[in-house]
């Protein structure tokens, strides 16, 4: 089948998603097993025509709200609370391979945005309707992950409030 | 200064390269003005780049195969199990044949070949120079009714003498599901051909004109749909025996 193919093409696209989502290799690969499970069950809800790729991506939030996001989310906040006080204000700003750490430091509502529109070049309507919220809420959901990624980046401290442009 | 009427939403597109050209040289303009929120949409900007690197090489690792049958559809591991099961069925199929084949030559524990019987019934009744047989030729119809009651079906005793046989006259032997019958036939120079009869089950296998060595005895046989029949001889060679076997054939199985 056609369409099948056209999945299996996308694969790599999906792992490197998974990858930035989840952070460990084998974690991710069962992320994008999984979805790819429920997406050949689903397949028949795939409206022909429509993006596979952002479909693909609805699956995969939806996997991972079901089946993993509780304990990683619990383990963000956790690593979070613990590194706070360690990191000084003179300590070196994080070196660029740790993006990838500082990532995983995101609340993952705000990851996934983030990895949408960046690593995926989703539109802001589509990252909104593959995690299926408001494209208002995808905006804000950028900014914080942008800020708060570039405070970890350069060692500031961590604020949780937006930067305001009028 | 003027500030410039935009949001945040449309700072992010600017970042992103998202924002139509009029609206991006407006905010350029606003940004050149304002250093630290230039280095913001910068920050952003580097962040992306980052993460694209940093993610990359992902896209050229060879994909795990169980990825792929992850999205193998259903249909196709149901072929291969299907596949799987065809084998079974093909092997059981094959296994049947033989068994059906090797059963009309090697029949079921305990039924021993017609051929077999055939020969031994020749060699016991053959020899026999005063009692060949219990009913003669002289009483031909009232032997053959005989046999045909015994047997439960109608048996006949077909005309050798195209192939220079007489009958001699028939008996009643054991079988080992019922009576049998046995026609001896001589020709002028005294060799002597018998005519093995018996009645076959309702779900045996029918055989086509066969041939068999049994010991010194020489065995034409075949299976119809009621009766199972054998011509033998220890004295005349294969040839010979052959047309007689085939004058009776042709006129028991016409």
């Amino acid at each position: 089948m056609k369409d099948s193919s056209q999945v299996i093409a996308l694969i790599p696209r999906l792992r490197r998603y998974a990858r930035a989502l989840v952070g460990e290799r084998a974690a991710a690969d069962d992320l994008v097993q999984d979805t790819l499970e429920r997406a050949l069950n689903k397949f028949h809800l795939w409206k022909r025509g429509t993006d596979l790729r952002a479909w693909l991506f609805t699956v995969m939030h939806n996997v991972h709200v079901n089946q993993v996001r509780g304990r990683r989310e619990f383990l963000t906040l956790d690593a979070e609370a613990l590194e706070l006080p360690v990191r000084a204000a003179h300590e070196a700003s994080l070196e660029a391979r740790d993006v990838e750490r500082a990532l995983l430091r995101l609340p993952v509502e705000q990851r996934e945005v983030l990895l949408l529109v960046v690593l995926e070049d989703l539109s802001y309507e589509e990252a909104a309707a593959a995690l299926g919220i408001p494209i208002g809420t995808v905006m804000s959901r950028l900014s914080r992950a942008r800020e708060k990624l570039r405070a970890l980046m350069e060692g500031l401290p961590v604020s949780g409030r937006l930067h305001v442009i009028k | 200064m003027i500030e410039p009427e935009f949001t945040e939403a449309e700072l992010h597109a600017f970042a992103d390269g998202r924002l139509p050209e009029r609206r991006r040289a407006e905010l350029e303009a606003y940004f050149a003005a304002h250093p630290d929120e230039a280095a913001r949409v910068a920050a952003y900007r580097a962040q992306a780049d980052e993460l694209r690197a940093v993610f990359a090489p992902v896209l050229d690792e060879e994909v795990p195969q169980r990825l792929v049958l992850a999205f193998t559809p259903r249909r196709s591991r149901f072929a291969r199990v299907a596949a799987a099961l065809a084998w079974i069925v093909v092997g059981a199929a094959v296994g049947w044949q033989l068994h059906t084949f090797y059963a009309s030559r090697i029949p079921a524990l305990g039924e021993t070949p017609i051929a077999r019987t055939a020969a031994i019934a020749h060699v016991t009744y053959s020899p026999e120079v005063r009692h060949p047989v219990e009913v003669g030729a002289d009483q031909e119809s009232h032997l053959v009714a005989w046999l045909s009651k015994r047997l439960g079906a109608k048996v006949r005793a077909p005309n050798l003498e195209a192939a220079g046989y007489s009958l001699v006259g028939g008996r009643l032997l054991p079988g080992e599901s019922g009576p049998v019958a046995q026609f001896m036939y001589q020709c002028k120079q005294g060799t002597r051909v018998t005519l093995y009869v018996r009645t076959e089950g309702a779900d045996h296998e029918q055989t086509a004109f066969r041939y068999s060595d049994e010991g010194n005895v020489r065995v034409f046989y075949w299976i119809d749909r009621t009766f199972g029949y054998a011509v033998s001889s220890a004295d005349i060679d294969k040839d010979v025996l052959f047309k007689v076997a085939n004058t009776a054939y042709a006129q028991l199985n016409p």
